[in-house]
C-alpha cells in the first residue's frame, strides 16, 4: 500500500496497480519514463493540483487590467534613482530566496519520494542528530544572510538624500483624506505657518524632470505614509514629526501616488498623481499657479462665485483674490487646472465635478465634505462653471 | 440537614449537585483536558467568526468598486478579523492544544494551578465576547489590528458632542466612540488570560515533571509551550501599558500620543510593537512544537538535532524582544536605529533556518507514512518557508520602504500565520484528536481539507505578493480598475473561498465522527504508534491521567517502553 496526500489519486492508483501488476518491478518505478508512468507519479505526488494553483496565479495576473490606459505603479518599473536602487535589492533578494526555497524544497521532495514507506521496507536506523551537520547548517544561513545584510546597510547609505545645490524643497501636507502640497521656495510659507501661499496644490504634485524634489512631510491629525512606488518608497508622514524623504524623477510623466499608511475611513482614496515635467513646461506652470485666481468673465461664472462666497463653502475653502481664505479644505485658487478632485477619486471634469457637489458623501462616504444644505442643480451649474473657470 | 442527603418518608435520595451535571461539570471544571476541550471549541467558533471577515473582506475587494460594504463596515471587518485571529482564534488554540497535552506530556495529572486555569479560560471567553458585544452597538473596533494612535485616540470632550469638521483634527477626536474602547478593555481581558495561562505552564513544566524527564528530555511541544508562555509573560505588560495610556488619553484627557499636547504618536508603535514582535513569535513557537512532534512520528525515527531545535527556540524568543522596529522602518527612525533593527530581524532568521534544516533532516532517511497530521507537517515546511523567505526580504530596509504597509506585508503575514500556525494547529488537531475524543478523524476528508487548503492559501497569498509590488497599499476598502491589479484581486478571493470549503470539510468531518456513531473508527490510545506520554494512556484519558506516573529514562518514553530491545536510553543516553 502506498499512502498519498490525495485520495483521489490513490484511487486512480489501485486501478493503475492492478493493471500493471504482471510487468511492474522495482527498477521499472525507479527509472520510469513511459507516459502512463510520469501520469502516475504526478496524480500521486498531487502535483496536479500545484500546477494548478501555480497556472491560476499566473493567469490571474493577465486579466484585464490596463484597459482604461491608467498605469500599474508597480516598484518594478523605477523611474528615478531611489525607487531604482531599491528594486535592484528586490532582484537581488529574489535570487537568493529563490535558490534557498528550491533548494529546501527539492531536498524536501526528494525525501518524501524515496524515503516513503514501501511494502518489506525496514524500520529506519534511529539517528538523532549531526553535530558537523547541525553547525553546518547554521553557518550557512548566517553567511546567505550576512551578505543580505550587507547589501542592505550598502543601499540604506546609497539613498540617502545627495546634499546638492538645485534641488526643490516641497511641503506634503496629509489631510484626512486628500494631500495639500506648498512650494515654499516660491513665496514666504515657512515649515509649520499657516498663512496663505500663493502656490498650493492638492492632490497634484509638479515636479521638474531630473532635479532632486526633498519634501517636508507633515500632518496635523493621524499618521499617512507618503508612497510614489515608481519613485520612492513611502516614509510616514507623522504629527510632531519632522519627516523628510526626497525622490527625482528621471522621466516626464504622471506617476501615481498613494497614502500607505491606514488612516480611517477614506484611507482607499487618499491618491495623488506626481506630474514629472520638462523645466520649462515646470516654470510655466508655476508661473500660472502664482496669479492671482482669475476673475469670472461670463454672468454664471459670476453667479457660480456668489455661491461660492454666501453658501457655505468659503468656510472651508479658499480662493486667492476673494475673501475665501479658510484652510480646512483644499485651496482652489487654481480648482481648474488639476486633473483631479476629491482626494483622487474622481478626474476633473464638470460632469464628475457635479456628481460631487450634488452629494459628496456619495462619492466618498465619510469624508469632511458636509454641504450646509442640498445644492440645487442650478447652483450646482453656476458652481461648475465658476470653478472649472479657475485655471 | 448538613449532609448533603434529603431524608424522604426514610428512604435517602442523594441530592444532585449542579455541579454533577453535564452542563455543570463544563462550567465548574478544573480538569486541563476539559478546559483545553473548551479553549478549543472556543477558539475555533472564534476562527469561524474570522473567517466569515476574511471572506467579507475578500468578496469586497474581488472587483474594482465593489459596494457590498461601506468603508466604515469594511474597517471594523479587517480590524475584527486581524484581532480574532490573532488574540481569539491562534493564541486560545495553542494554549488550549497545550493545555490538553502538555500535561498528559510531562506525565503530570493536571496543571499546577488548576483553578486559575479555568479562570484563564473563563477570561478570555468573556473577553472574546464583549470584544464581538461591539457589533451589536454598531460600533466594532475600527483602526485596525493594531490600533495605531492617533487614529485611535479621541478626547474626552470628543464623546457624545457633535465634532466640528473645522477643529477636529487640532481637538485630536479621531475615533469618538466605544469602538476603540471595546478593543482596549476585551484585549486587556485577553491580556489577563494570557499571562495566567503562561505562568501555569511555567510551573507546571518546570515542577511537575514525572520523573526522569529533565529539561533536555522534554517533547518539543513542550519546550516551544514553555518558550511561549516566557514571551507572553514579558510581551503583554507593554500592550497592557500602551493601551492602559489610550484608555487615560481617551477618557482622562491626558496627552500621551497627541502631538499637538506635547504628546508623541510613535510612543504607542514602540510600545505596541514591543509587544507585537514577540506576539509574532507566541503565534508560530507552538506551531513549531507541533510540527517537531508529528514529523519524527510519521517518519518513525527521533527528531532530527534535538538539542538545536529546543535551543533555537529559545534564541528566538530572546532575539523576538529585539527586532520590534523592523515593523518601523518607514516612520524616519535614524540610519543608524534601522541598521541596527535591520541586524537584529536578520539573525533570528538564522535559528529559523536551522529549524527548518533540521525538520528536513528528519524526514530524511526515514520511513514515511503520509496520515493526514503528516501531510500538514511537510505542507506547513514548505509554506511556512516562503513566509520566511518574504520575511528576509521585509528585512531589507530600502525594498521594506517600498513593501511595508503593502499587499506584499499582507501576503508575508498569512504565509506565515496560514501556511505556518494554521497548517500547525490543523496537523495539531488531526494528530491529538483521537487522543482527546476516541475516535479516528476520516482520512479521506482529512486528505481533501488539506489539498483544499493548500491550493486555497496559495491562490489567496501567493498574488497579494505581486500586489504589493504593482503598489496596492494594504487595507483599501476599494481600489480603481485599470490599475492590473483586478485579475490577482479575483484570484485571492477564489483563493479565499477555496479555503472556506476546506474549513467546511472540516466540520462536516468532525460532525460525523463524533456523532455518527458508525462513522468513525475507535481511537486505541497509541493509533499512530507514537513516542511521548500522552500516547501511553487510554483515548481518551482517564482524569487522572495515568494509573501510576510513568519514569523516563529517554527523550522518547514510549518508543522505550514499545521497544525493549532497543529503547534510546541503551542507544544515545539521552
Amino acid at each position: 500500500m502506498i499512502y498519498t496526500c490525495e485520495p483521489r489519486a490513490r484511487r486512480f492508483l489501485k486501478v493503475r496497480e492492478r493493471r500493471a501488476a504482471p510487468t511492474r518491478n522495482h527498477a521499472a518505478e525507479e527509472v520510469g519514463g513511459s507516459p502512463m508512468e510520469l501520469r502516475r507519479r504526478l496524480a500521486r505526488w498531487g502535483v496536479a493540483p500545484l500546477l494548478v494553483v501555480f497556472s491560476a496565479i499566473v493567469f490571474g495576473g493577465c486579466g484585464p487590467g490596463t484597459s482604461t490606459g491608467e498605469r500599474t505603479p508597480s516598484i518594478l518599473n523605477p523611474s528615478g534613482p531611489v525607487a531604482l536602487k531599491e528594486s535592484y535589492l528586490f532582484w537581488f533578494i529574489l535570487v537568493v530566496a529563490t535558490i534557498v526555497f528550491v533548494g529546501v524544497t527539492g531536498v524536501l521532495l526528494y525525501s518524501i519520494w524515496r524515503f516513503r514507506e514501501r511494502p518489506g521496507m525496514p524500520a529506519p536506523r534511529q539517528i538523532s542528530g549531526n553535530t558537523a551537520l547541525e553547525i553546518g547548517w547554521t553557518i550557512l544561513p548566517a553567511v546567505i544572510l550576512f551578505i543580505v545584510l550587507i547589501g542592505t546597510i550598502y543601499t540604506m547609505v546609497q539613498i540617502t538624500e545627495p546634499a546638492q545645490a538645485q534641488s526643490l524643497t516641497v511641503r506634503a501636507i496629509g489631510h484626512q483624506w486628500w494631500w495639500e502640497f506648498r512650494y515654499p521656495g516660491y513665496n514666504n510659507d515657512n515649515p509649520g505657518s499657516n498663512q496663505i501661499a500663493v502656490v498650493v496644490t492638492g492632490d497634484e504634485l509638479h515636479v521638474p524632470v531630473g532635479m532632486v524634489v526633498h519634501v517636508d512631510l507633515e500632518s496635523n491629525n493621524v499618521i499617512h505614509s507618503f508612497w510614489i512606488p515608481e519613485l520612492a518608497g513611502k516614509t510616514d508622514v507623522i504629527p510632531g514629526h519632522n519627516n523628510t524623504l526626497w525622490f527625482q524623477a528621471d522621466r516626464a510623466g504622471t506617476y501615481r501616488g498613494e497614502c500607505a499608511e491606514y488612516c480611517g475611513t477614506q484611507h482607499a482614496n487618499m491618491d495623488f498623481i506626481v506630474v514629472a515635467q520638462s523645466p520649462d513646461d515646470f516654470a510655466t506652470w508655476l508661473q500660472a499657479q502664482e496669479a492671482v485666481a482669475a476673475t469670472p468673465t461670463s454672468d454664471i461664472q459670476k453667479a457660480g462665485q456668489h455661491d461660492f462666497l454666501t453658501l457655505g463653502c468659503a468656510a472651508c475653502h479658499s480662493i486667492s483674490g476673494t475673501i475665501a481664505a479658510a484652510q480646512v479644505g483644499p485651496n482652489l485658487s487654481h480648482f481648474g487646472s488639476r486633473s483631479l478632485i476629491a482626494g483622487g477619486v474622481l478626474s476633473n471634469n464638470p460632469e464628475n465635478l457635479a456628481t460631487w457637489l450634488n452629494d459628496p458623501q456619495a462619492v466618498k462616504p465619510g469624508n469632511d465634505m458636509v454641504l450646509p444644505e442640498k445644492l440645487n442643480s442650478t447652483q450646482i451649474d453656476e458652481l461648475v462653471q465658476y470653478l472649472e473657470s479657475l485655471k | 440537614m448538613a449532609t448533603g442527603t434529603v431524608v424522604t418518608r426514610g428512604r435517602a435520595i442523594p441530592r444532585q449537585r449542579w455541579s454533577d451535571t453535564t452542563l455543570g461539570s463544563w462550567i465548574t471544571t478544573t480538569d486541563h483536558k476539559r478546559i483545553g476541550i473548551l479553549y478549543i471549541y472556543t477558539a475555533f467558533t472564534f476562527f469561524l467568526a474570522g473567517g466569515i471577515e476574511a471572506e467579507l473582506i475578500r468578496l469586497q475587494l474581488a472587483q474594482p468598486n465593489e459596494k457590498l460594504l461601506t468603508p466604515q463596515q469594511y474597517d471594523q471587518v479587517f480590524t475584527m478579523h486581524g484581532t480574532t485571529m490573532i488574540f481569539l482564534f491562534i493564541m486560545p488554540m495553542m494554549t488550549g492544544l497545550g493545555n490538553y497535552v502538555v500535561p498528559l506530556m510531562v506525565g503530570a495529572r493536571d496543571m499546577a494551578f488548576p483553578r486559575i486555569n479555568a479562570l484563564g479560560y473563563w477570561l478570555l471567553l468573556f473577553g472574546g465576547l464583549f470584544m464581538y458585544a461591539s457589533f451589536l452597538t454598531g460600533g466594532a473596533p475600527n483602526a485596525g489590528w493594531f490600533n495605531y494612535a492617533p487614529l485611535s485616540d479621541a478626547a474626552p470632550a470628543c464623546f457624545g458632542a457633535p465634532v466640528n469638521v473645522a477643529t477636529a483634527p487640532l481637538s485630536g477626536c479621531f475615533a469618538p466612540g466605544q469602538n476603540v474602547d471595546f478593543w482596549i478593555i476585551g484585549l486587556n481581558m485577553l491580556g489577563i488570560a494570557s499571562i495566567t495561562s503562561g505562568l501555569n505552564f511555567i510551573v507546571t513544566v518546570f515542577r511537575l515533571r514525572a520523573p526522569g524527564l529533565t529539561i533536555n528530555r522534554m517533547p518539543l511541544f513542550t519546550w516551544m509551550t514553555l518558550v511561549t508562555s516566557f514571551l507572553l509573560v514579558f510581551a503583554m505588560p507593554s500592550l497592557t501599558t500602551a493601551s492602559a495610556l489610550l484608555l487615560l488619553d481617551r477618557h482622562l484627557g491626558t496627552h500621551f500620543y497627541q502631538a499637538n499636547h506635547g504628546g508623541d504618536p510613535l510612543l504607542w508603535q514602540h510600545l505596541f510593537w514591543s509587544f507585537g514582535h514577540p506576539e509574532v513569535y507566541i503565534l508560530i513557537l507552538p506551531a513549531f512544537g507541533i510540527i517537531s512532534e508529528v514529523l519524527p512520528v510519521f517518519s518513525r525515527k527521533p527528531l532530527f538535532g534535538y538539542t538545536f531545535v529546543a535551543w533555537s527556540g529559545v534564541a528566538i524568543g530572546f532575539l523576538s524582544f529585539t527586532v520590534w522596529a523592523h515593523h518601523m522602518f518607514a516612520v524616519g527612525l535614524p540610519l543608524v536605529a534601522q541598521a541596527f533593527f535591520a541586524s537584529t530581524t536578520t539573525l533570528i532568521a538564522i535559528p529559523t533556518a536551522v529549524k527548518i534544516f533540521n525538520w528536513v533532516g528528519t524526514v530524511y532517511g526515514g520511513k514515511l507514512k503520509f496520515d493526514v497530521p503528516m501531510c500538514f507537517a511537510l505542507g506547513f515546511i514548505v509554506m511556512f518557508l516562503i513566509g520566511g523567505l518574504n520575511g528576509v526580504a521585509l528585512a531589507v530596509v530600502p525594498f521594506d520602504y517600498q513593501a511595508t504597509d503593502s499587499y506584499f506585508v499582507v501576503s508575508h503575514l498569512h504565509y506565515v500565520l496560514f501556511g505556518g500556525s494554521v497548517l500547525g494547529i490543523f496537523a495539531g488537531i488531526y494528530y491529538w484528536f483521537p487522543k482527546m475524543s476516541g475516535k479516528m478523524l476520516n482520512a479521506k476528508l482529512g486528505y481533501l481539507q488539506f489539498w483544499l487548503f493548500i491550493i486555497g492559501l496559495n491562490l489567496a497569498f501567493f498574488p497579494m505578493h505581486i500586489l504589493g509590488l504593482l503598489g496596492m497599499p494594504r487595507r483599501q476598502y476599494t481600489y480603481p480598475a485599470g490599475l492590473g491589479w483586478d485579475g490577482l484581486n479575483l484570484t485571492a478571493t477564489i483563493g479565499a473561498l477555496i479555503i472556506a470549503l476546506g474549513v467546511l470539510v472540516f466540520l462536516l468531518n468532525w460532525a460525523l465522527t463524533l456523532f455518527w456513531p458508525r462513522y468513525a473508527p475507535v481511537a486505541s490510545g497509541d493509533p499512530w504508534d507514537a513516542f511521548t506520554l500522552e500516547w501511553d494512556t487510554t483515548s481518551p484519558p482517564p482524569a487522572y491521567n495515568f494509573e501510576t506516573i510513568p519514569v523516563v529514562r529517554s527523550r522518547r518514553p514510549f518508543y522505550d517502553l514499545k521497544h525493549p530491545e532497543d529503547p534510546d536510553w541503551k542507544r544515545t543516553g539521552h
